[in-house]
């Protein structure tokens, strides 16, 4: 070990891509364990909303509210995206793609640090007179855009401060994966011969990038209407509280994408390297990824069917909706053909992608209810809602993840996780989620309301408590099952059997380098041979061929 | 099946349901089938000493119609879901029929302001009369509804009508319904308003003719 393992070694204010991912990492689990605790406050509520929460005490509405609006805030901006923009593409990209680091290992550096920043502001609001925001995690002014309305004033302000530096932090991030991506290919890395990761990872930055802009400018107004008293929302001002909702849904669906598109490029890297076979079709997923990322724009009306917008509006965006479900049952399809004649091994890492999977399609399934507008009149914001953006979010952030997480453990730490521990994980979450999260859709359909702190008000909803009650119990199971990869992370970073350079017996080229890998990634520029998914090839008789490893025949060729 | 919605009791109601059962069947088809795949091949395919994967890149035409063509089914049950929306759509916010009565409804933080135009038809007369939370409208009438709001966004909310309209701030929103059977139904909102939005509630109560009849008598003694 030379001088590249000392330079490599972790520190705080590094540029060092690998570090960064794990700060964005270090930092999403704490956001995660905050994100879980809000669930358990939330899910106690609405089971025994008369009693208080063990460990907490009373929960008053507008506490509720506030419960509501920080568990969607830090779940979608500082769980879901550092874990799979923030952690995994900038571990994976110059890794992926024979790269020493990342194109601007400075402006990285930067993105992290801002991210940081925007974390301590989001956790200092909390701590504000008045309490943390409480308009939901959408925001919707009026509501939002006076204090009076709310009780919070500091509150909402710097949420909408620590979301403004957020959205700059993953610009610069994205910025920096786009440049890297195209520019520091190593020499034989074509564009269609890029791990179908570092595909996912730049359009996400593509569409977060173009979608990005209009809800900055519309937080910026939000918060000017607040401090100074302005009134782009106020109607008594002569404002317009939809223009907030266009904006904000402008770029919250986009980002729903924007998540989604590294979580396939997780599966998609995973998947044929335990089916010992190719991905298939990889260009036509990588043109239904371009197609969907296109369509991703003109879908945003369909969150305000309901809102006044003028009704004819509504089809259009339905019919979009609806259609941009062709691209990415492709990719499913794709996806299920992988494992078509495969040798399928199952260690925790495909148990995670194969169950995200499975879940996903039943969140892909149910949008195409809360896409059509007439049914949406009926379940809108009901808990059919929340039932169908967890099982696109759950699988996408947490299956996704974890499979993502015990797939390159030992890359990133050098240590092997427990696989016994794994698989406890896996089936504990994998079942738990589901006898949660199921009944919700049966909670919507009856027409239980999202957000309101305690159905006992309702009669229509009385009858419908019991499944509340059996939801909360294994939301609780859930989280405690958590645990399990708490003691195995922990665990494994200390004790965890010594990773070698492929344990899986992948392909593409971080698996080519030391575990973990040296400060600049590669001893020398790899050459890239092939494309990355060349498993079971019959070039050769092992089930695998690295992209960087020249055969005989093309050796020789080439003399 | 049919016991999962809360009974319907107005004229576009079973629309709005049966649409939901259409995507229901469709999207339960594909669920057992995809999931039913998944799960085969995980299980068929699990490795196996001396088996081998087999290569399949599926990079020519005639591979990639194994996922062409399932997409093309898909894009054809989506056009038929679409088209089935559109005709539901149309009837219910296409055009508003022109209503045997016009009530108007003000969302405020944290209850529904109720104004009756009163014998004279007309709103914004001496007449008018305003209640709290209480909705009362005859049974078979379409009624039409003008929303308001005082502060924030509110969403009246009728769970067994299956309308559900947002009430904007600044603007009048035109809503309607017609009830098919007399009786008392809940009236919350179904948007986030603030600290009392949870139980913010109101009652809508479907009167049989002569019941209604009654009711008017009462309200408006003099007449």
């Amino acid at each position: 070990m030379g001088e590249g393992a000392v330079a490599g070694k972790m520190r705080i204010f590094s540029t060092d891509h690998k570090t960064i991912a794990k700060q964005y990492l270090s930092l999403a689990l704490f956001w995660a364990v905050m994100g879980g605790f809000t669930a358990y406050l939330m899910r106690w509520q609405l089971a025994y909303p008369e009693s208080e929460v063990p460990g907490w005490g009373f929960i008053a509405p507008d506490f509720y509210n506030m419960l509501v609006t920080m568990h969607g805030t830090i779940m979608v901006f500082f769980v879901a995206m550092p874990i799979l923009l923030g952690a995994f593409g900038n571990f994976l990209i110059p890794l992926m793609i024979g790269a020493r680091d990342m194109a601007f290992p400075r402006l990285n550096m930067l993105s992290v640090w801002v991210f940081t920043l925007a974390s301590a502001v989001l956790l200092v609001s909390f701590f504000v007179p008045g309490g943390a925001a409480s308009a939901g995690w959408t925001g919707y002014p009026p509501l939002s855009a006076r204090p009076a309305y709310t009780g919070v004033d500091w509150g909402l302000n710097l949420w909408l401060v620590a979301l403004a530096l957020e959205f700059v932090s993953f610009l610069m991030g994205g910025v920096n994966f786009l440049t890297t991506a195209i520019n520091l290919r190593t020499r034989g890395m074509t564009f269609f011969r890029l791990p179908l990761m570092v595909w996912m990872q730049i359009t996400a930055a593509v569409i977060f990038m173009l979608s990005v802009g209009p809800l900055i400018a519309a937080a910026v107004m939000l918060l000017m209407d607040r401090i100074l008293g302005t009134s782009f929302y106020l109607p008594e001002g002569g404002g317009q509280p939809l223009l907030w909702q266009h904006l904000f849904w402008f770029f919250g669906h986009p980002e729903v994408y924007v998540l989604l598109l590294p979580a396939l490029g997780i599966l998609m890297e995973i998947l044929p390297v335990f089916s010992r076979k190719p991905i298939f079709g990889y260009r036509a997923i990588v043109y239904s990824t371009i197609t969907a990322g296109i369509l991703s724009f003109i879908v945003w009306a369909h969150h305000l069917f309901l809102s006044g917008m003028n009704p004819r509006l509504a089809m259009p965006f339905s019919i979009t909706t609806i259609i941009i479900s062709v691209p990415f049952a492709l990719i499913v399809f794709a996806m299920i053909a992988t494992l078509w004649r495969g040798s399928i091994s199952f260690p925790t890492p495909m148990l995670f992608a194969a169950g995200a999977l499975a879940t996903f399609l039943i969140g892909g399934l149910t949008g195409i209810f809360t896409g059509s507008a007439p049914v949406d009149i009926y379940i809108h914001d009901t808990h059919f809602v929340v039932a169908h953006f967890h099982y696109t979010l759950v699988p996408v952030t947490f299956f996704a993840g974890f499979a993502g997480l015990y797939f390159w453990f030992p890359k990133m730490f050098g240590r092997m996780t427990n696989e016994a521990l794994g698989k406890i994980h896996f089936w504990l979450t994998f079942l738990l989620f589901n006898i949660a999260f199921m009944p919700m859709f049966v909670l919507g359909t009856r027409g239980m309301m999202r957000r309101i702190a305690n159905p006992m008000q309702y009669e229509f909803l009385q009858p419908l408590q019991p499944v509340n009650v059996f939801i909360s119990i294994a939301a609780v199971l859930l989280l405690l099952a958590q645990l399990s990869f708490v003691v195995n992370f922990f665990w494994s970073l200390v004790r965890g059997k010594a990773a070698e350079r492929n344990p899986w017996r992948a392909n593409t080229l971080e698996w080519t380098t030391p575990s973990p890998p040296l400060h600049h990634n590669f001893e020398t520029a790899p050459v890239v041979c092939r494309g990355p998914y060349e498993y079971s090839s019959p070039e050769t008789d092992e089930d695998w061929l690295p992209q960087d490893r020249p055969l005989a025949a093309q050796a020789t060729a080439r003399q | 099946m049919s016991n999962w919605f809360p009974e319907n009791v107005s004229t576009f109601g079973g629309e709005i349901d049966s649409l939901f059962y259409l995507i229901f069947y469709i999207t339960g088809v594909w669920f057992v089938l995809t999931e039913g795949l998944i799960l085969f091949f995980l299980v068929r395919y699990r490795k196996r000493p001396g088996q081998k994967a087999r290569y399949v890149p599926g990079n020519t035409l005639q591979q990639s119609l194994w996922i062409l063509i399932p997409g093309l089914i898909v894009l054809l049950l989506d056009l038929w879901i679409d088209f089935r929306g559109a005709e539901v759509w149309a009837k219910i916010k296409g055009h508003m029929p022109v209503g045997d009565l016009r009530i108007q409804i003000t969302a405020k933080q944290f209850n529904w302001e109720i104004l009756y135009s009163g014998p004279d038809g007309k709103l914004g007369t001496a007449d008018d009369l305003q209640m709290e939370n209480e909705l009362h409208v005859p049974v078979g009438k379409v009624v039409r509804v003008v929303l308001k709001s005082r502060d924030v966004i509110h969403s009246f909310f009728l769970p067994h009508l299956r309308l559900k309209q947002d009430a904007l701030p600044g603007r009048e929103i035109e809503a309607w319904f017609e009830a098919t059977k007399p009786g008392k139904y809940e009236m919350p909102c179904a948007e986030l308003c603030g600290f009392g939005h949870s139980g913010m509630n109101g009652w809508l109560f479907v009167h049989a003719p002569e019941d209604y009849e009654k009711w008017v008598k009462e309200q408006w003694p003099e007449k």
